[in-house]
């Protein structure tokens, strides 16, 4: 136990309700290295390194910090126990600035003036120690996210943490950004600090981690180092079984082409340039894969072509039908109305109302339709006939068009959005992370509809961020990064190639 | 012609005293994220607490803290409904703002029988005019002497103390720990939390630092501006000075000038009222009154600046799941 | 609303039940701390209420003034927005009755009236509410706000034009002339056979506001306008993706808000006063608030709620003259304390109550 350990996890369970979230944990974290933690989505790292802030309460276990057993009842232990974190979502005041936000809960004094001045010095020592270069008047939320990152590590230091967790800290962050950052770390490593840092990218953990923990659904399966272990290895570890991802298919034989985007530039709220100069067409009977790191433009191509998010220029032919998305506001209904239907990345927040009976969901989008009733009016009886036929045929359960959606499991909820969007016989299907936080049974199920649509002669563009879903679904692969396609490929294509062009190939090439 | 001028401004400065104070008690709260359209209520129930005990007990001291203690209770109301229930902060105004109306009208007239008024208040249980140093010798300078003398001395103490509090709560806000923790909270109350500050007490510390403005400017109705509790006294007050916060975009000192801009409209259409103005005929008095509204209106659509209400404002705080 | 696992009844009964049932807990103490019983209270205020039949015909005319500005409240609620300015709404529809009746009662009989004079209560609140829908929807200023704002334009257009504008000539008081019978509505005991209602002014337009809850059911939960307003309230950014727009069902289901307010003054106006006045809407606007939260915004539960109100405005009016002690304000005590409980407290007893039934096995969508 003598051996120099900053964070010591023991038996660490927690549960929301019926989710176990954390089960029996252990972890041990050596001082002065940088320790990985990753797993999929929903595999509990977050709820642990909440624990381990003070955020939640394990419902049992252990935690040592620094040898010594500790309870951490609140954000404020942890920080007095040397623990800082830094939030996937940043926990910064926009409008104050950087050192306001730095000082916010350590000011020194009950009047500011006591602690601005010694703040100011501390932050210009952290500045010098570790390159964690910022203007301290700055506003905070006129900062690139790159920098606001900085202002929450600096946060932390100056709260003199010595144990330092970043939660997916990459995921908002360009290649360069992210890089630095990891520079960042490394310094702080070797000025003696501890780092967490939980991901679920595996190029991270390869690049940056002394050692490396995985986590599977709420269990911490392995702790290997990192010099010792592949990313194949950890791959496996974090899926466990391989069961899906072979999917049967015959070879694509493309018709015509259904969907044409042509000089799709998107730009987003804060005037950046998400999406630029995209082209590609997607014909009859195949499926087109959209490879990339998560924010590189992915989610606002398909926003764009379904007429959610407004494109600066571009033109998207659907079925025949031209359309130029920067003439006029488009409306999403009547995109729609030309054979496109949309599975959206997040059915959550934008695929469902799960406040809504099953059979309401059934009918989003095509609501105006004379299916669901004449005139004005809903004929809920001809609603309730369509969406129990869709619980049939893709065997939803429970097998209950009448239960509140909330009730559903995720498999079952992407199910219901599939049915509606494919069971209308559209041209075109454009689908969003088909299997996020789906039950492997329903994965299989999805696949297959997915491969049968486009058997049927249809065309489909899919988005997905797990390339090993892409890779066994698409027929044709185009990576996006930073907003481009940087390159199509064959599936069959080798990963670490397509990983080079994930990453942005020119840019990986250069070093 | 000046000395109308004088009369109309010193009559400003009467006016927007319960509303600066009122306002200066809403920015503490909506700073901390509670939206609170209770301020009316909250002044009417320390208004009439103030005038009973005053009354009562002959002490316009003694009256002015009753009317804090009330308003405190009932922005603790606010506070237990919306920080500790989670509950609807407009829903919770409302009640607070009927709450008051019926519980001052009815407990009124069951103590005093004076069909909801209080006995009116004289000598020692009302706020007297403070005569600044000098003001009866200065009073023929011409121009400074009058508004020295006329302006500047002559009020209670209450207009003094509204006065004060403005650049008292500008320091607050901007020169204090506690400032800074409250104008976090109102933004982005996770990051208050997670810096190891727990919200709940923050956001109760606001609500009570604006009950105990709001008792301020219900003391100033009942036992200072007038001598003793009317029913309805406050008439509308809390929602201009409602408005007069979102017209200064939740800033102290624009708070000021708002409220000042609004008193001087209410005095001059109390100086119009049934007056044959030349040119234009009789000014209808309600158009004045309803400009308060109108320009916050006009302000809120974005015509004449942009009033951005603290991000966090209307909502409860709940910790993220996710 | 929240996501606790309860059977329906228990959420669309039981809680408000509770709710209420805390307020007059509350109410009681009031009444006991002025030194009455609060046991006899109630007695008489529920007698006063349903015991005789004008007091019957009270509740029922205060019962229709609820439910329409309820309806206006939870339509409103059903998009996720607040319309706090039923009061203003109604004032102005005030003005659309006015016009109608003042314009057609010499000439012909009330039915031919009545048409006119619904629509102009409907448009003209419709319009009140219009350019607060428009500011939220285009300019994003808030739409709490804004009705609040035009609360308080709207009282002072209306005096500025009872006093000035539509004032009886040779008349110091700010109101118009008095409708002939062609701008009257017919009391309800007129039409119902074998009914008296006294002196209480119970009228046609309890049929309306009765009809009103028809439309509105009808139109939320049975139309294609209505699942959108819906969907919008419930997830916005779905309401995107399905194609339906954010302004446009924004500024349509503020005007339907504004028109059920504005109807109220059918009720006060064409059915009551037969002249308009100056505050005739007195808070029943604001009130409509607690109506729609106690009544879960569905027209039944309005109805339901509507009438308790009316209940405690005619039961309470009783009260005030059996027992001196308590005067009519002891309503707006009770009022708030409704609103409180029923409405800004409304998650208080919840978590309690999700517990007794015993469901927090179900399974609960929480990864982590």
């Amino acid at each position: 136990m003598s051996e120099q350990l900053a964070i010591e996890l023991e038996g660490i369970d927690k549960r929301f309700g019926a989710v176990q979230a954390n089960k029996d944990i252990n972890l041990k974290v050596k001082k002065g290295s940088i320790h990985g933690i990753v797993g999929e989505n929903g595999a509990g790292k977050s709820t642990l390194m909440s624990i381990l802030y003070g955020f939640y309460h394990a419902d049992g276990g252990e935690i040592r910090v620094d040898g010594k057993t500790v309870t951490i009842a609140s954000s404020q232990a942890a920080i007095a126990l040397g623990i800082g974190m830094v939030h996937q979502h940043f926990m910064l005041v926009d409008n104050f600035t950087v050192l306001e936000n730095v000082i916010l809960g350590a000011e020194g004094g009950a009047r500011l003036s006591e602690g601005i001045g010694r703040a100011r010095a501390e932050l210009k020592r952290l500045e010098a120690d570790y390159d964690l270069k910022v203007d301290p008047d700055a506003i905070t939320g006129d900062l690139p996210v790159g920098l606001q990152q900085r202002v929450e590590i600096l946060k932390a230091l100056f709260r003199g943490a010595d144990i330092l967790i970043l939660d997916e800290p990459t995921g908002v962050l360009t290649p360069p950004e992210a890089d630095h950052l990891f520079r960042i770390l490394r310094v702080l490593r070797d000025e003696g600090k501890t780092v967490l840092l939980i991901t679920h990218k595996l190029r991270e953990i390869m690049a940056v981690t002394d050692e490396v923990s995985v986590m599977r659904r709420g269990e911490m399966v392995a702790t290997r180092e990192t010099s010792k272990t592949s990313m194949g290895e950890l791959a496996e570890l974090m899926v466990g079984r391989r069961v899906l991802l072979d999917v049967e298919k015959t070879p694509a034989q493309p018709g015509a082409p259904l969907l044409s985007v042509e000089g799709l530039n998107v730009r987003d709220a804060r005037g950046v340039d998400v999406v630029k100069d995209v082209s590609f067409e997607v014909r009859a009977g195949e499926i087109v894969g959209i490879a990339g790191v998560s924010g590189n433009g992915q989610s606002e191509l398909l926003e764009a072509i379904a007429g959610i998010r407004p494109a600066r220029s571009g033109i998207v032919t659907i079925d025949g039908t031209r359309i130029d998305l920067a003439a006029a506001r488009r409306d999403p209904a009547e995109i729609r109305s030309y054979g496109l239907a949309h599975v959206p990345e997040d059915r959550h927040r934008m695929g469902l109302v799960t406040r809504f009976h099953e059979y309401e969901n059934a009918i989003l989008g095509y609501h105006r339709d004379p299916a669901c009733g004449r005139g004005a009016f809903l004929d809920l009886d001809a609603i309730r006939a369509t969406a129990r036929a869709g619980i049939e045929k893709y065997d939803i359960r429970p097998p209950d068009c009448s239960l509140k959606t909330a009730n559903f499991s995720g498999g079952n909820q992407q199910k219901i959005v599939l049915a509606r969007e494919i069971e209308r016989d559209p041209a075109v299907l454009l689908v969003g992370q088909p299997t996020r936080g789906v039950d492997i049974g329903a994965i299989e199920f999805i696949h297959k509809r997915l491969v049968a649509l486009r058997d049927a002669g249809k065309a489909v563009l899919l988005v997905s961020v797990e390339l090993d879903e892409v890779r066994a679904l698409a027929d044709r692969v185009l990576v996006m990064f930073d907003g481009r396609v940087v390159g199509e490929r064959a599936p069959e294509t080798a990963e670490s190639e397509l990983g080079l062009l994930m990453a942005g190939a020119t840019q990986e090439a250069a070093e | 012609m000046f000395d109308t001028l004088i009369l109309i401004l010193d009559s400003t400065v009467r006016l927007s005293t319960p509303l600066l104070l009122a306002a200066l008690a809403g920015l503490y709260s909506e700073r901390s994220g509670v939206f609170d359209i209770g301020l009316e209520g909250k002044m009417l129930g320390a208004a009439f607490a103030a005038g009973a005990a005053a009354a009562v007990t002959g002490s316009a001291w003694i009256g002015l803290g009753a009317g804090i203690l009330v308003s405190i209770a009932l922005a603790l109301v606010h506070g237990f409904a919306c920080i500790t229930h989670r509950g609807n902060q407009i829903v919770s105004g409302v009640a607070i703002n009927f709450l008051a109306i019926g519980l001052t009208a009815l407990l009124g007239q069951d103590w005093f029988r004076q069909g909801g008024r209080t006995p009116p208040v004289t000598g020692d249980a009302r706020f007297e005019t403070l005569v600044l140093p000098f003001a009866d010798a200065l009073r023929e300078v011409p121009v400074i002497g009058g508004i020295y003398s006329e302006l500047l001395s002559g009020h209670n103490v209450l207009v003094y103390i509204a006065f004060l509090a403005v650049p008292f709560t500008w320091w607050v806000l901007f020169r204090t720990r506690f400032g800074l923790r409250l104008r976090a909270v109102g933004e982005n109350p996770a990051a208050v939390d997670t810096a190891g500050i727990s919200v709940t007490w923050l956001r109760y510390r606001a609500v009570i630092c604006t009950g105990i403005l709001c008792g301020i400017a219900g003391a100033y109705l009942s036992v200072a501006q007038s001598a003793g509790f009317i029913k309805d006294m406050t008439a509308g007050k809390g929602f201009i000075a409602l408005a007069a916060l979102i017209f200064a975009k939740w800033k102290p000192v624009p708070v000021m000038f708002a409220c000042l801009l609004f008193g001087f409209l209410d005095a001059v259409a109390i100086r119009l009222q049934g007056q044959q103005v030349p040119g234009i005929g009789e000014v209808p008095v309600q158009a004045i009154q309803a400009l308060p509204y109108i320009l916050t209106v006009v302000l809120l659509a974005g015509f004449i600046g942009r009033a951005v209400p603290p991000k966090a404002g209307g909502t409860a705080y709940v910790k993220e799941r996710s | 609303m929240t996501a606790g696992q309860m059977p329906r009844w228990a959420d669309y009964i039981l809680m408000p039940a509770i709710n209420v049932a805390a307020a007059f807990f509350v109410s009681g103490l009031v009444v006991l701390a002025i030194g009455e019983n609060p046991i006899d209270a109630v007695r008489i205020l529920v007698w006063g209420a349903f015991g005789w039949n004008e007091g019957i015909g009270f509740t029922l005319f205060y019962a229709t003034n609820f439910i329409f500005t309820g309806l206006a409240v939870a339509v409103a609620f059903h998009a996720s927005l607040f319309n706090i300015g039923g009061e203003g709404q109604a004032y102005i529809g005030g003005l659309g009755v006015a016009f109608a009746c003042l314009a057609l009662d010499r000439f012909v009989p009330w039915w031919v009236t009545l048409p006119f004079a619904v629509a102009g209560a409907a448009a003209f609140g419709a319009a009140w509410a219009y350019i607060p829908a428009v500011l939220q929807a285009k300019r994003g200023s808030h739409v709490v706000i804004t009705t609040i704002m035009f609360n308080f334009i709207a009282a002072s257009l209306m005096v500025y034009l009872l006093v000035n504008v539509m004032a009886k000539e040779g008349s110091m008081q700010p109101e118009t002339r008095t409708f002939e019978e062609g701008g009257r509505l017919p009391l309800l005991d007129t039409i119902l056979p074998g009914v008296d209602f006294g002196s209480a002014p119970a009228n046609l337009s309890f049929v309306l506001a009765l009809l009103a809850c028809v439309f509105t059911w009808v139109l939320i939960w049975r139309t294609k306008l209505g699942y959108e307003i819906r969907t919008f309230g419930a997830n916005q950014t779905a309401a995107i993706y399905a194609g339906i727009s954010p302004v446009r069902i924004t500024v349509i289901t503020m005007l339907i808000s504004g028109a059920m307010a504005g109807m109220m003054a059918v009720n006060e106006i064409m059915g009551s006063q037969h002249r308009l006045l100056i505050e005739f809407v007195s808070g029943y606007g604001f009130v409509g608030i607690a109506v729609a939260l106690m009544g879960r915004s569905h027209p039944l539960g309005i109805l339901f709620a509507a009438l308790l109100f009316g209940m405690l405005y005619q039961g309470g009016a009783e009260l005030a003259f059996e027992m001196p002690a308590i005067t009519r304000d002891m309503i707006v005590v009770i009022q708030a304390l409704v609103i409180l409980f029923a409405g800004a407290l409304e998650h208080m007893f919840r978590p309690a109550l999700i517990k007794l039934f015993g469901v927090l096995s179900a399974p609960a969508t929480r990864p982590a």
